[in-house]
């Protein structure tokens, strides 16, 4: 795709944005529409659309196939440590109240850390899918 | 919506129905903004128009896009898809009307969610609050799902990649585009 040079400076121009976007959506689910999953789908297609555009090899030096593997675990453990995190406060499984002295904050960190868990891993879980689907060819 | 499935169902060209798929799902997010599903619709437009488009893409690019000429109407398969839409509808029949305040599901927790989450979680998004807290157990589920999905397209096609492959346009299905709302 080297000779495409509309599509390069466009996706170029457009990629920051995507992922800045992204970033948006994921830390201001609280307060708009959005969360964690939509964030991580949106930074997935950012990432996928640079992996189109500019090649599979060069989207492989960015983000290497082991870190996403490894980040896919790593949201599941995110979202389930903060689950298990309150039975060491006597409460129940994704109980947040207790994380916080203030169990309305607690509330909102819990969140926070389970929307960061369900991003993490719902644009690691893309981004492996396209990264084992474009090597296909080889 | 109806024009864009149909000329999805009739085209021949497979590059053409991922694309009238992707319009499909933009009008589906425009829908869901008409009756006020926010989160809904975003979760379609960035799913479906985004990146299931581009997942089709990448695919497409590893295949052909040309469908292989195959035209003949079953009569069993037809039938069974008519009398199944046709029993959904008559199901639909004795649902309350959209909504309506004494549905059911209006009045079991909803009200309690509505008034309680702003005191409980300090979150104005009540999707937020719900989906992470209330049903947090729900999305954990959820999320462990995708995750499995990401696993079983790894185990599938990921590590062999120094194994001679039986043939390189094996059918996978995008089985991880449930939707979560």
């Amino acid at each position: 795709m080297t000779r495409h040079s509309i599509l390069r400076i466009t996706a170029k121009f457009m990629i920051p944005y995507i992922l800045l976007f992204a970033l948006y959506v994921q830390f201001h689910g609280d307060f708009g529409p959005g969360g964690g999953f939509q964030a991580g789908v949106i930074f997935a297609s950012g990432f996928i659309l640079y992996g189109l555009i500019f090649g599979i090899e060069n989207a492989r030096r960015v983000l290497p196939a082991r870190v996403t593997r490894v980040l896919l675990a790593v949201g599941v453990l995110l979202f389930g440590g903060t689950g298990v995190i309150s039975f060491f406060f006597g409460h129940n499984f994704l109980d947040y109240s207790v994380l916080l002295k203030n169990s309305v904050s607690g509330q909102h960190l819990g969140i926070f850390l389970v929307e960061l868990g369900v991003g993490i891993t719902v644009s690691a879980t893309m981004i492996t899918i396209f990264y084992v689907f474009a090597s296909q060819d080889k | 919506m109806a024009l864009t499935a149909y000329a999805a169902a009739q085209t021949r060209n497979l590059f053409a129905v991922v694309i009238l798929s992707g319009i499909f799902s933009l009008l589906a997010a425009v829908l869901y903004v008409v009756l006020n599903a926010v989160d809904v619709a975003f979760t379609e437009a960035a799913v479906g128009a985004g990146i299931s488009t581009l997942l089709m893409l990448a695919t497409l690019s590893l295949t052909t896009d040309k469908e292989r000429a195959k035209h003949q109407i079953k009569i069993i398969p037809l039938s069974i898809v008519s009398v199944t839409g046709l029993l959904l509808i008559f199901g639909t029949l004795d649902m309350p009307f959209y909504g309506d305040p004494n549905a059911p599901t209006n009045l079991h927790v909803a009200p309690l969610y509505i008034s309680d989450s702003m005191k409980q979680t300090g979150i104005p998004n009540i999707v937020t609050s719900v989906l992470a807290s209330y049903r947090g157990y729900d999305t954990f589920g959820e999320v462990v799902v995708i995750f499995t999905a990401g696993i079983g397209v790894l185990a599938l096609l990921g590590h062999g990649r120094n194994r001679t492959r039986p043939g390189k346009n094996r059918n996978v299905n995008l089985e991880d585009e449930n939707r979560i709302s």
